[in-house]
């Protein structure tokens, strides 16, 4: 199966549209910039549509303008600095983008944290995922027009903030992991309120099968629309949620060896067959229910003694380059850091996000849909602006 | 009507009569309005979704409706530069025009009523969608290709949801067998349902179109789930989204008021209007203090009815376009249809 019948059907009617215009009924197309500011897309992408009445003809994701140099601004700094910045690429899990450029460097150095800082560590990736996806699971709802589900997704991802506060000093972004291990200890009494918030969050995610996913209006608007086959979504360099929706079973926590604590905990990963925009909903949904679990797991099973490696006072790192990735809330991202051996920071750093490749499918897929469509693919897509641009 | 007559028992020259109908129709449009904002709007919607809404103008935000005006009030009335001037300004109008008609012929006592029509049910439902026009008008003058898609859209859907609107209230007009809302109201009141009278809503046999009637009146108002023309996650706000200030407060006055006076059709066709149990002839020397119960009691049903808009308003996804079309095509309008046919043979066998 490389391509639905209803997608050829689309497409097959997207061109006929298009010789049409300005043709048969003397009509004219209609060119429409969606964003770059627009309520629908969450920062300043631009996606330039070509209409046929509600139909989309063709269209175009123009990414670029919240554009920051990341990748330049990383040679300048040193290793400790580049965390601070890193940290603003996707901001709804700020965490989780500190952890494989961590890493990344440990391993140039040779360097191990040892075991609490990693549990710590995974424990904190697996709170940014929820932070990061409690939000969409609302903000689908609000593209599709219920208002209400964002509200609960901000009431209880208050709760993941704070205790992300409460462990690192910083809500949105924690700058909280060190070369050789972390920051600081867990406070007092943490690991008591995170099981109860834990439990908040899997609550939720009943409350969202209640408001979203039984709701007949909910599924019509989601399913079978925007369907990513599975050979397509691995051409097009799919990860994460959106690959997984098209029945891709590849989870880097799982499948790579990786020295955070997810071997450690029992935990599963979930496939959907169909990858639509339901499927896509529905997956992130089961993946926070997932990280509760790692989370509360993770903890009970949290190992004594030190949390930082033995570290040079100053950080020098060797020669060589390496290349180190991580299942992050929106899909693989990774960085290639390449170290001259200077006292300074990296001599180049490639970022590979999520976001970017995952949007590259856009103008595949909005081939000969509605502009309606064009919305709930776009929020089920799931992409965050300062992943696409950084 | 056009002599010097009597109004609410008020002997008046014509002239002052008019003023007191003029005034009446305005603060009823704008109380019921006034109400949906701040009680639904701002209030139950907060505790819906678990905050507290506005807390800090008046007790408990009560005053929050006087600060929203003002600061309407206070905004640059800003026009798009290639928008058709006239149209551009005379769109908002309409609507509140169609609006304030519909008020014209709802009862809200045995005596409240500013025109009494023979056909007031067609009039309030004629008048009701002159606001296509108005929504078609606001979206083309713009000049903004985000507000001709939404008045494209909201023209298609007004349409399509006028019809079962029509038919949902054929049945109610077919049982009390009149026109005319006085009469409906009069004719639940000494409805009997099994030989038991007393109750009076006409909600009981015409449950169906009560049902529709409350569905193609949200579809009417634009509201979630039927808010595809003015789906802000996409058309911005539809045709409404180049009018600020003054000309979007009439926008928005139009919305809530013409959710009123479709929320006071439905009080009065399905759930008795002004009409209590126990409300009878013996209350005759005590005529305005019928008027005020009668005025209460549609007002609480008025509320009730719009409770029930706005709960489903603010808990449901939207439609797509063509699946709202085909909602109203294939199934309303023929389940009004076989509303419409099964009262007319009940009413045969009944009275036969």
């Amino acid at each position: 199966m490389s391509v639905t019948e209803q997608q050829k059907i689309a497409y097959v009617s997207a061109q006929a549209a298009d010789a049409r215009i300005n043709f048969e009924l003397e009509t004219e197309g209609m060119t429409l910039s969606i964003g770059p500011q627009h309520p629908a897309t969450h920062g300043t992408l631009r996606v330039l549509v070509r209409l046929d009445g509600e139909q989309v003809v063709w269209a175009d994701p123009i990414p670029g303008y919240m554009h920051r140099g990341y990748e330049k601004l990383c040679e300048v700094r040193d290793y400790a600095q580049v965390t601070t910045l890193i940290n603003r690429i996707d901001w709804l899990g700020s965490f989780a983008n500190e952890v494989p450029f961590i890493l990344a460097a440990e391993e140039l150095m040779g360097i191990e944290a040892p075991p609490r800082a990693q549990y710590i560590r995974t424990v904190l990736f697996e709170m940014a995922r929820i932070a990061n996806l409690t939000l969409f699971l609302g903000d689908m709802g609000v593209q599709l027009g219920a208002i209400t589900p964002v509200f609960y997704a901000f009431r209880d991802r208050e709760y993941v903030l704070n205790l992300i506060e409460g462990a690192t000093g910083g809500r949105f972004h924690p700058n909280f992991d060190r070369i050789g291990g972390l920051k600081d200890d867990l406070p007092k009494g943490w690991i008591d309120e995170t099981k109860v918030v834990m439990r908040r969050i899997r609550r939720f995610c009943d409350e969202i099968d209640d408001l979203l996913v039984g709701n007949r209006i909910f599924e019509n608007r989601c399913r079978g629309i925007g369907v990513i086959p599975r050979d397509i979504a691995l051409e097009y360099g799919l990860s994460g949620a959106n690959a997984r929706a098209s029945g891709i079973d590849f989870d880097i926590r799982r499948d790579e060896d990786s020295p955070l604590a997810w071997k450690h905990a029992d935990w599963k990963v979930w496939t959907h067959p169909d990858g639509d925009s339901f499927a896509r909903f529905w997956l992130r949904q089961q993946e926070v229910r997932e990280s509760t679990k790692i989370v509360e797991q993770l903890l009970d099973g949290l190992p004594a003694g030190p949390i930082r490696a033995k570290t040079p006072a100053r950080i020098r790192v060797p020669k060589g380059e390496v290349w180190m990735h991580t299942e992050n809330p929106l899909g693989e991202m990774g960085y290639y850091v390449v170290s001259d051996g200077s006292p300074g920071g990296p001599f180049r750093c490639k970022i590979r996000t999520p976001s970017f490749s995952n949007v590259s499918i856009v103008p595949w897929l909005l081939r000969g849909v509605l502009v309606p469509d064009v919305i709930t693919i776009l929020a089920s897509l799931y992409f965050i602006l300062g992943d696409i641009d950084r | 009507m056009l002599v010097a007559g009597t109004f609410l028992g008020i002997h008046a020259a014509y002239w002052n009569e008019t003023v007191l109908k003029v005034v009446l129709i305005l603060s009823l449009a704008l109380a019921v309005a006034g109400a949906f904002v701040q009680v639904y709007l701002f209030k139950m919607v907060s505790h819906l979704q678990s905050r507290l809404g506005p807390m800090e103008s008046g007790p408990h935000g009560s005053l929050q409706l006087m600060a929203e005006v003002l600061k309407f009030l206070q905004k640059e009335d800003t026009r798009p530069a290639k928008a058709d001037r006239w149209v551009f300004g005379a769109a908002p109008f309409l609507v509140i025009m169609s609006t304030m008609l519909i008020y014209v012929v709802i009862p809200i006592g045995p005596r409240g009523v500013v025109a009494n029509l023979d056909v007031g049910v067609l009039y309030a439902l004629a008048v009701s969608s002159i606001s296509v026009i108005a929504v078609l008008m606001a979206g083309w003058a713009s000049a903004n290709k985000y507000s001709l898609i939404g008045g494209l859209r909201a023209a298609g859907q007004l349409i399509a949801y006028e019809l079962p609107l029509v038919l949902a209230v054929v049945g109610v007009v077919m049982q009390a067998g009149s026109l005319n809302l006085q009469q409906i109201v009069a004719s639940q009141a000494h409805f009997k349902i099994f030989g038991v009278g007393g109750v009076g809503l006409f909600a009981i046999p015409q449950f169906a179109g009560l049902l529709i009637f409350v569905i193609s009146s949200q579809a009417e108002l634009t509201q979630t789930p039927f808010d595809m023309p003015v789906a802000e996650s996409e058309l911005v706000a539809g045709w409404m989204t180049e009018y600020t200030g003054f000309r979007f407060l009439i926008f928005f006055i139009g919305e809530f008021a013409t959710a009123g006076g479709l929320a006071a059709l439905a009080a009065i066709l399905f759930l008795g209007g002004w009409w209590l149990p126990g409300m009878g002839a013996h209350w005759g020397q005590l005529a305005w203090a019928r008027e005020g119960v009668g005025l209460a009691v549609m007002f609480a049903k008025v509320m009730l009815v719009g409770f029930l808009i706005f709960w489903v308003r603010f808990s449901f996804p939207r439609f797509r376009e063509d699946q709202l079309q085909a909602f109203a095509w294939k199934f309303l309008i023929p389940l009004s249809l076989a509303d419409i046919l099964i009262t007319g043979i009940a009413k045969v066998a009944v009275r036969a």
